[in-house]
């Protein structure tokens, strides 16, 4: 992939992040810092202007993508950035929209708010960081921790099943929704680029490495370890679609999930100003007929007034 | 003008106020009796090319208005007791990336679920304390039909002004209550607009949080080319976390009061009647007010000498106004009737100090307080049956726990 190559130059750097904010509050390793290089790759490869796009955050380690890439944005409330993002597509339909989240912020705290703006499918693009477990807080299990996983919350094992975020947001209505990992670059660039340029909310699930909470508990400590685990375990989808699901055994599929086009809620609310304006229209037509009507009346009538008492 | 005549609704009022005041954007949640301003603002909203949603909660409705107003626009959003209480983390949010925007509470009678469509002033001191952290904020109350326009209007100049969410705090009474009302033209009315960068983007060094002496930062829009970050964490002039820098953390927050509390003239209503010669002032606010005037109407007549005194601005609160009146050698007393079980009275104690005695009124069945309930008051003061110290208990509980 050549295109990635010409983006690996001190002009990128220069133009897309912010080094005011660094030294870098994530810990060495961390998977966040990639994906964020993988969001400005995308954004070049579409070719859209820095000002054009919005950087949404919520509460998490996620929720410091904002302090390193240089558009505007915004850091909220835990589980509310697909809200706000919502109010401000909606208010300036021009922009694009990135929302990164963690697992938590996404799927706990925020899931009502995911599966709504599925179902709506407004124009916004949710990256999801799926590290497992609540990193800032220190590894707490969260609601894609998988089952007898260990967290501070859960030293004996966890002993829920976590979502499929995936088919969480198809079945929800996303019309873009895709599976990749901090381990596969190219891949996750290619399916930000296809999740921004899609007119709908797209979703990207990223498996990315918190070796630091979640993995010295269940995986290895070791950052590179887990991102070997994620290389070996991802599977395509268009492997995965030849094969039964004992074949595929506890691999995750990867790859472009869902892509169709449904009715986006940006656009069809300009339909709705188009038909409120022209009832308004209509209405101050009749009103203003029945103005002339009693005006005519009144003149017309002037020496009849008092005949009938 | 004739045509400028309508019969409204509160609730509408208060949605006509913000179309005319230029809001342009409203994200709203169901729920009585709050829930009409939302039905006006999805039909009106289209027609003037501005946008309305219904949410799917009222967090997610009051963190789009936050969105929303952050592009630009001008935005509202609406709700009674259990919403405000939904709310109070975004409203703490609005505060501290000083975003511009009204929220209405249509009070009622609370706590919980309470009594959904009768009308109380329970979330007073809740919209003065509601959020975590040590926040500032601006609240009005309406008395009208129409004061619930013109205070929409104002509330939303307030917000625009000082880059401030700015709370309406109505009750069911002014919500569901219709009253005739003669509409300015709203090219008339005079509307304010946020402080804004003075030069394009590019240009110079835009500081989102750098105030000049006004202490209220200008604000870019996003998609203008500003690249600038709304942060929710304590942060610096820039925008960047300032969370491990004392001294940034202690100017931000005393900045976020400091801005209001420095131009209390611009924010400060209060209306007095008949304070001159009087021995007792009443202290009301909203709904309350209506009937605290009409008993000073009936008292007057009685040959009583009662006050009042109104405040429109709830918070910041009118404690120099009050401290004024109890200083004043003819009064005797203050009194605070309200919709709740005495929540302003406590304010108004502080503000008096112990120059006279101020007698909490406390009214909490769901009920208007009407005139005669306060000139019965006013009676049991003269005859000394009523005192700071007077146990106020309801006839149901003197039944069932004193007899």
């Amino acid at each position: 992939m050549p295109a990635i190559e010409m983006l690996q130059t001190e002009e990128m750097k220069k133009r897309y992040l912010r080094t005011e904010g660094l030294n870098s509050l994530w810990c060495p390793g961390c998977g966040i810092g990639t994906i964020s290089g993988a969001i400005v790759r995308a954004v070049e490869n579409l070719g859209l202007s820095q000002d054009e796009v919005v950087i949404v955050t919520g509460i998490g380690c996620s929720g410091l993508i904002y302090n390193y890439l240089n558009f505007d944005g915004f850091h909220g409330t835990h589980g509310r950035a697909l809200a706000a993002a919502t109010g401000i597509k909606i208010a300036n339909p021009k922009l694009k929209v990135i929302i990164p989240m963690g697992d938590g912020d996404c799927a706990a705290i925020g899931g009502n708010h995911f599966i709504q703006a599925a179902r709506r499918n407004i124009d916004l693009t949710a990256i999801v960081i799926n590290n497992q477990t609540y990193g800032m807080t220190g590894g707490q299990y969260s609601p894609l921790s998988p089952h007898d996983s260990k967290h501070t919350t859960a030293t004996l094992g966890h002993i829920e099943e976590p979502f499929d975020l995936c088919r969480l947001a198809a079945g929800a209505g996303a019309s873009y929704v895709a599976r990749s990992t901090a381990f596969h670059v190219h891949q996750m660039v290619d399916l930000f680029s296809n999740a921004i340029a899609h007119p709908g909310f797209s979703v990207v699930e990223v498996m990315s490495q918190c070796h630091v909470h979640y993995g010295k508990r269940n995986y290895s400590e070791v950052a590179s370890e887990m991102l070997f685990w994620y290389k070996d375990h991802a599977l395509n989808v268009n492997r995965a679609s030849k094969m039964s699901e004992e074949e595929i055994g506890d691999r995750f599929i990867t790859g472009e999930l869902v892509n169709r086009i449904r009715p986006e809620w940006t656009a069809e609310y300009e339909k709705i100003i188009a038909k409120a304006q022209a009832r308004s229209a209509e209405e101050k037509a009749r009103q203003d007929v029945l103005h002339r009507e009693k005006e005519f009346d009144k003149q017309s009538q002037p020496e009849h007034q008092g005949d009938e008492g | 003008m004739s045509s400028n005549l309508k019969l409204m609704s509160g609730n509408e009022a208060v949605a006509e106020g913000a179309i005319a005041a230029g809001v342009r954007f409203f994200a709203g949640y169901p729920i009585s009796p709050s829930t009409e301003i939302a039905e006006v603002m999805s039909r009106r909203l289209p027609e003037v090319g501005g946008k309305f949603i219904q949410m799917e909660d009222e967090i997610a409705s009051i963190a789009a208005v936050i969105g929303a107003s952050l592009t630009g626009v001008k935005a509202m959003d609406a709700t009674s007791g259990p919403g405000f209480s939904l709310k109070a983390e975004n409203l703490g949010l609005a505060v501290m990336l000083e975003t511009p925007l009204v929220l209405v509470n249509v009070q009622r009678v609370g706590p919980s679920t309470g009594i959904a469509t009768l009308p109380a002033q329970g979330d007073v001191m809740m919209a003065r304390w509601g959020t975590h952290g040590d926040h500032s904020i601006i609240a009005l109350a309406p008395w009208s039909v129409e004061e619930a326009y013109y205070l929409t209007v104002k509330a939303v100049n307030l917000s625009e002004q000082f880059r401030t969410p700015v709370l309406l705090m109505s009750d069911a009474i002014i919500g569901y209550m219709k009253e005739r009302v003669i509409l300015p033209d709203p090219a008339t009315l005079e509307l304010v607009e946020r402080p804004r960068p003075r030069f394009a983007a590019g240009e110079g060094e835009y500081l989102p949080y750098g105030a000049d002496s006004t202490l209220v930062p200008p604000m870019a829009a996003y998609g203008e080319g500003y690249h600038w970050y709304a942060n929710s964490s304590y942060h610096d002039q820039h925008g960047f976390e300032a969370t491990a820098n004392n001294r940034e953390a202690e100017y931000l927050l005393w900045r976020l009061h400091a801005k209001i509390t420095e131009h209390r003239p611009e924010v400060m209503m209060t209306e007095s009647y008949e304070l001159d010669d009087a021995e007792i002032v009443l202290f009301a606010y909203g709904s309350v007010a209506r009937s605290a005037l009409a008993a000073v109407r009936q008292a007057r007549q009685q040959g009583i000498k009662l006050g009042l005194l109104r405040a429109q601005t709830l918070w910041p609160f009118a404690d120099l106004e009050v401290k004024a009146i109890a200083q004043m050698p003819n009064v005797k007393a203050i009194m605070v009737p309200e919709l709740n079980m005495g929540q302003m009275v406590t304010e108004v104690r502080a503000a008096a100090g112990a120059h006279v005695p101020v007698i909490s009124l406390p009214h909490y069945d769901g009920t208007m307080i009407k005139p005669a309930s306060i000139l019965a008051s006013i009676d049991r003061f003269y005859r000394g049956e009523l005192t700071e110290e007077t146990r106020q208990i309801p006839e149901l509980a003197i039944a069932r726990h004193y007899s």
